[in-house]
C-alpha cells in the first residue's frame, strides 16, 4: 500500500489535514486527511459510518471541524461557511436530494440567485441556460418539468446540473450512482471525464470498487473516522482497497448461486401471484400497465429496468400503499388486492421499501422503535407497548445485523445510511413472512454489508420464501435472481431465466429498444 | 436524555428572560420601577393564597387546552379550535347538570359531567378530523371556521332557551357542583381553584402515558413525524387523524368543567374568553410534552393573574404583550437551540 506524497509544487485543490469532528459521543472524524490535486477525479471510499460524508460536509462548510486544517487551492479555509464554499466553487451533490418538489427543474436551478429583467424573474433565460448546460454535459433533463414528477435518477441529474450551474469547480458527489441505471452511470462517467478535461476537480464518495477502479485517479480510504490509506488507482487492486476499507479480506465479486435446495422439495403453488395489474401513477394515466407474474416458493424474481418505468408504483401497489385500478394480487392463495397494509403483513407480506427516509424509517424514532415499525401489534400487551420486549428485540437485531452504534435508544437519524438500511432489513427479514418485496435492498450500503444482505436474501429463498427484487444495480439483479423481468413503460417487456440473462441481453430491453413477443 | 430535557426547557427559559427584559422597557416607559412592579406581580400571584389560588384556577383550563393542542401537534395536526371545543364541553356538562336531579352522589354525577364535557369537545373536534381524513380538508381552516359556528350556536341556544333574564348565563346547576380547594384548605378562601385542577394533573399524566407508552400513541406520533412511514407501518393515517382530533377536542372540552362546575356553576356565554387560543401558546412553549404543558400553563396563568395585580400602576395589557413576547421568543428560539445543541455537542 503506497502512500502518495503530495507534490509540493502546485497547490492542491483540496487539502484537509488531521480533521477531528465529534457529534456527542460519536467521533465521526478522528484524524482524517485528504489531498486532492487539481483536475483529478478522487475517490473517497470507506464503509458506512467511516466518516466520509462528515469529512466532505466539513469541506462544504456545513460543519465546522473541532480541530484540523483545511485548504482549498492553497488558501486556508478552516471552518468556512457553506456560502463561502459555494463562492469558492466547491459544490456538493448530496445523497439525499435538496430540491423543492413543487418547483420546476429550472426554478430549482435558479433558486436563491434568480436572474431578473425589469423586476421580473427571467425564467426564459434560465431555461435556455439549463438546456444548453444539459446539452453540453450530456445530463438530460427537461427544465420545465416539476421536480415532484421526476424519478429518483432524474432528480439526481438535476442535482448535479444545479451544482454545475452554480459554477462549481470542485464537485463533491456523495454516492451518485446509487440511484442510476447502467446507461445513466456511463453518462455520468462521461460527464465527469469531460469536467476533468476542463481542469475541474471531482471527489466521489463511494464504496463501489468497480466505480473506483473505472473512474478515479487517486483514492483515499477511510475507516472508523481515520484516513487509512492514500492510493493511486492504477497502482492498486480492488482487493487491496477492500481490505483497507474493511480491515479484513472480503468476497468482492457478486456471483449468482442457485438454490442449494432441490425444487421438488418445495410446494409448486406460487406464493405471490399477480394478474393483469394496472396501477395509476402520479400523473400519467397508468404507471403499471397490465403486469402479470407469479413467484414460486424458493424463488427470487428480479426486476431490472431504468428507474421511472413503473417499478415504484408496482411495489407500492403490492404493499398496499397505492390503490390498484384493475387486476388481482394473491399472497399464499389469499387475495390481498384490497387489503390494508397491516392485513397484508398478517397475510405474510414483508416489504423493504425503496426510500428508507420517507417510508422505511421514522428518523426521530429510536433504533428500537424503528425495529418494530409495522409490527407494533406484536409488541403490545393490552394497549401498552411492551418496552422490555422492544428493547430485547432491538438487542437481538442489532447483534444479528451488526447495526452500529449498538445502542437501542439512539435515534435512527443519527445513523449512517448503511446502518439505517440494516434496521429496515433486520426488521423486515425477522418477521414471519412468505413473500418479501425487496426494493433497492443495498442502496447506499457498504461492501461488507452488501455481502451480508445478499446472503440473507439467498437464505430466505432457500428457506422457501418468494422474493421480488427491484434494484437499479443490474449486477445485483444478476447476482440474486432466479428469473429476471425487465420493466419498461409500465410493462414486463421480457421475463428471462437467469441462465439466459446477462447485461448485454438485458440492456436493449431496459432502454425499450427490444420487446419480447 | 439530559440533552432532550435541556432542549425542551432552554427555549422557555430564554423566552422568559427576553420577556422580562421587554417588560423592563415597557414598565420604564410608564415611569415605573420594574423591580417594584415585578414585586407587585409576584406578591399578587404567588405571594398570597388567594392570588395563588387564582393562578391555579387559570392553570387548570390552560392545562386542558394546552394538552388538546399538544396532542394534535404530536399527530401533525394544528387544532385552532380548542376555544369552541372548550365551550362545547362546558355547555354539554352544564346541560347534563341542569337535567340531573339534585342530591345524586358525586360518584354518579362526576363521571356524567366528565363524559358530557369530553363528548361535547370530541364532537366539535372530531368534525374537522373526519373532514380531513375523508376529504383532505385542512384542519387549520376547518377548526377556525368551526369556532365561529359553534360559539354562535351555543350563544343562540343559551340566549334563546336557557338564560336567566337579564344575564348571559344559564340558571344555576345544583346537582354535583365540584368542591373548591378552599373547602379543603382554608387559605385558598375566595379563589376559584377547584378539584378540576387535580383532574388536570391526572389527565396530563394520562396523556403522557398514552403518547409514550401505548401502541396508539406510538402510531399517533409516527403519523405526526412521517405520515408516509406510518402508512408503510400499517397505520391507518386517516383514522389517526380523526381520532386524534376527537381526543384533542375531548381534552379541551373537559377543561370546560373548571369554569362551569368548579367555579360559577352555570354556563355563560363566551366563558372561554381566549383560554382555547392561549392553549396554542401553552402547547408550543411546553414543547408538546404534557409535563411542559403543565409548567407552561402555570407560567401563562401567573402572567394573566399578575396583569390584574399590577393594573393599578401599569396597564394590565403589558402582560398581554409579555405573553406575546414569550410565544414569539419560544417559536423563534426552538430551531436555534437545536442547532446550537448540535454544534456544541
Amino acid at each position: 500500500m503506497s502512500i502518495v506524497e503530495s507534490s509540493a509544487s502546485a497547490p492542491l485543490a483540496i487539502r484537509l489535514a488531521d480533521i477531528y469532528k465529534s457529534f456527542g459521543p460519536v467521533n465521526a472524524n478522528r484524524g482524517a486527511s485528504i489531498q486532492v490535486a487539481c483536475g483529478e477525479i478522487h475517490a473517497l471510499v470507506g464503509e458506512n459510518g467511516a466518516g466520509k460524508s462528515t469529512l466532505m460536509r466539513i469541506l462544504g462548510g456545513m460543519y465546522a471541524p473541532d480541530s484540523g486544517t483545511m485548504e482549498v487551492n492553497g488558501r486556508d479555509v478552516t471552518g468556512w461557511t457553506t456560502a463561502q464554499a459555494i463562492d469558492a466553487g466547491v459544490g456538493m451533490v448530496h445523497q439525499h436530494f435538496m430540491l423543492v418538489p413543487t418547483l420546476t427543474v429550472a426554478e430549482n436551478m435558479m433558486l436563491g440567485r434568480e436572474p431578473t429583467s425589469g423586476g421580473q424573474i427571467d425564467s426564459g433565460r434560465v431555461v435556455g441556460e439549463v438546456t444548453e448546460l444539459s446539452r453540453r454535459t450530456g445530463l438530460a433533463v427537461h427544465p420545465e418539468r416539476k421536480v415532484a414528477d421526476l424519478s429518483v435518477g432524474e432528480a439526481q441529474r438535476v442535482e448535479i446540473l444545479k451544482t454545475l450551474y452554480r459554477g462549481a469547480k470542485i464537485l463533491i458527489l456523495d454516492e451518485p450512482t446509487a440511484v442510476l441505471s447502467p446507461p445513466e452511470i456511463d453518462e455520468l462517467w462521461r460527464v465527469l471525464r469531460g469536467m476533468r478535461e476542463r481542469g475541474e476537480t471531482i471527489v466521489l464518495i463511494t464504496h463501489k470498487l468497480d466505480e473506483v477502479m473505472e473512474i478515479s485517479d487517486t483514492i483515499t480510504v477511510m475507516r472508523q473516522g481515520q484516513t487509512i490509506a492514500q492510493l493511486t488507482t492504477r497502482e492498486t487492486t480492488p482487493a487491496a482497497i477492500a481490505k483497507a476499507m474493511v480491515g479484513r479480506d472480503v468476497q468482492l465479486a457478486m456471483h449468482y448461486a442457485e438454490t442449494a435446495r432441490p425444487r421438488a422439495d418445495l410446494p409448486s403453488a406460487p406464493l405471490l401471484d399477480v394478474r393483469d395489474l394496472v396501477v395509476d401513477g402520479p400523473r400519467r394515466a397508468s404507471a403499471v400497465n397490465g403486469v402479470s407474474f407469479a413467484i414460486a416458493p424458493g424463488e427470487i424474481l428480479g426486476i431490472a429496468g431504468v428507474e421511472g418505468n413503473g417499478q415504484t408504483e408496482l411495489l407500492d401497489a403490492l404493499a398496499g400503499l397505492r390503490p390498484v385500478r384493475a387486476g388481482t394480487i394473491t399472497v399464499a392463495r389469499r387475495d390481498i388486492t384490497r387489503l390494508p397494509v397491516k392485513s397484508r403483513g398478517d397475510a405474510g407480506l414483508s416489504h423493504i421499501p425503496e426510500d428508507r427516509h420517507a417510508r422505511g424509517l421514522i428518523l426521530d424514532y429510536t433504533i428500537a422503535e424503528n425495529l418494530i415499525l409495522g409490527q407494533q401489534h406484536r409488541f403490545t400487551t393490552g394497549v401498552r407497548l411492551d418496552n422490555d420486549a422492544i428493547t430485547d428485540n432491538a438487542r437481538r437485531q442489532i447483534e444479528a445485523f451488526d447495526i452500529r452504534p449498538a445502542v437501542p435508544s439512539v435515534p435512527a437519524r443519527a445513523l449512517s445510511g448503511g446502518n439505517q438500511q440494516k434496521i429496515v432489513i433486520a426488521r423486515e427479514m425477522s418477521r414471519a413472512f412468505q413473500v418479501l418485496l425487496a426494493a433497492q435492498p443495498t442502496r447506499g450500503v457498504d461492501v461488507g454489508a452488501i455481502e451480508f444482505i445478499h446472503a440473507r436474501l439467498r437464505e430466505a429463498r432457500d428457506a422457501g420464501k418468494a422474493i421480488l427484487l427491484v434494484s437499479a444495480d443490474l449486477a445485483e439483479v444478476l447476482a440474486l435472481s432466479d428469473r429476471i423481468a425487465v420493466m419498461y413503460g409500465g410493462k414486463f417487456v421480457v421475463v428471462l431465466d437467469r441462465r439466459d440473462a446477462s447485461e448485454g441481453v438485458l440492456g436493449p430491453y431496459m432502454t425499450g429498444a427490444e420487446h419480447a413477443a | 436524555m439530559k440533552r432532550t430535557v435541556e432542549e425542551a426547557v432552554l427555549p422557555a427559559l430564554v423566552a422568559l428572560l427576553v420577556a422580562a427584559v421587554v417588560g423592563d422597557v415597557l414598565i420604564l416607559s410608564f415611569g415605573q420601577n420594574p423591580g417594584s412592579v415585578y414585586r407587585l406581580l409576584i406578591d399578587g400571584t404567588w405571594g398570597n393564597a388567594y392570588g395563588f389560588g387564582q393562578v391555579l384556577y387559570k392553570t387548570t383550563t390552560l392545562t386542558f387546552t394546552g394538552l388538546a393542542v399538544a396532542v394534535g401537534l404530536r399527530a401533525g395536526l394544528f387544532n385552532i379550535g380548542a376555544e369552541s371545543q372548550l365551550a362545547a364541553g362546558g355547555f354539554l356538562a352544564a346541560l347534563v347538570g341542569l337535567v340531573l336531579p339534585m342530591g345524586l352522589p358525586a360518584l354518579v354525577t362526576l363521571p356524567a359531567f366528565l363524559v358530557a364535557a369530553a363528548a361535547g369537545g370530541a364532537f366539535v373536534g372530531g368534525i374537522p378530523g373526519v373532514l380531513k381524513a375523508r376529504f383532505g380538508a385542512h384542519e387549520v381552516i376547518t377548526t377556525i371556521m368551526l369556532n365561529f359556528i359553534v360559539l354562535a350556536l351555543l350563544n343562540y341556544l343559551t340566549a334563546a332557551h336557557l338564560k336567566v333574564e337579564g344575564t348571559l348565563h344559564t340558571t344555576e346547576i345544583h346537582a354535583g357542583a365540584l368542591p373548591r380547594l378552599s373547602s379543603m384548605i382554608d387559605a385558598f378562601h375566595g379563589s376559584a381553584a377547584n378539584v378540576v385542577l387535580l383532574l388536570a394533573f391526572v389527565t396530563a399524566a394520562a396523556v403522557a402515558w398514552f403518547l409514550f407508552r401505548t401502541r396508539r400513541g406510538f402510531e399517533l406520533r409516527a403519523t405526526g413525524l412521517q405520515p408516509a412511514a406510518a402508512e408503510y407501518g400499517g397505520v391507518n393515517v386517516g383514522g389517526v387523524w380523526w381520532r386524534t382530533m376527537a381526543l384533542s377536542g375531548a381534552l379541551a372540552g373537559i377543561g370546560g368543567l373548571n369554569y362551569v362546575l368548579g367555579y360559577k356553576h352555570y354556563y355563560e356565554e363566551s366563558f372561554a374568553s381566549g383560554a382555547g387560543f392561549l392553549g396554542i401558546a401553552v402547547a408550543i412553549v411546553g414543547r408538546n410534552h404534557p409535563v411542559g404543558v403543565v409548567l407552561a400553563a402555570f407560567v401563562f396563568a401567573t402572567m394573566s393573574q399578575g396583569g390584574l395585580a399590577v393594573n393599578a400602576v401599569v396597564p394590565k395589557q403589558i402582560v398581554d404583550v409579555l405573553q406575546a413576547v414569550v410565544i414569539i421568543a419560544v417559536a423563534a428560539s426552538v430551531p436555534e437551540v437545536r442547532r446550537l445543541a448540535r454544534r456544541t455537542a
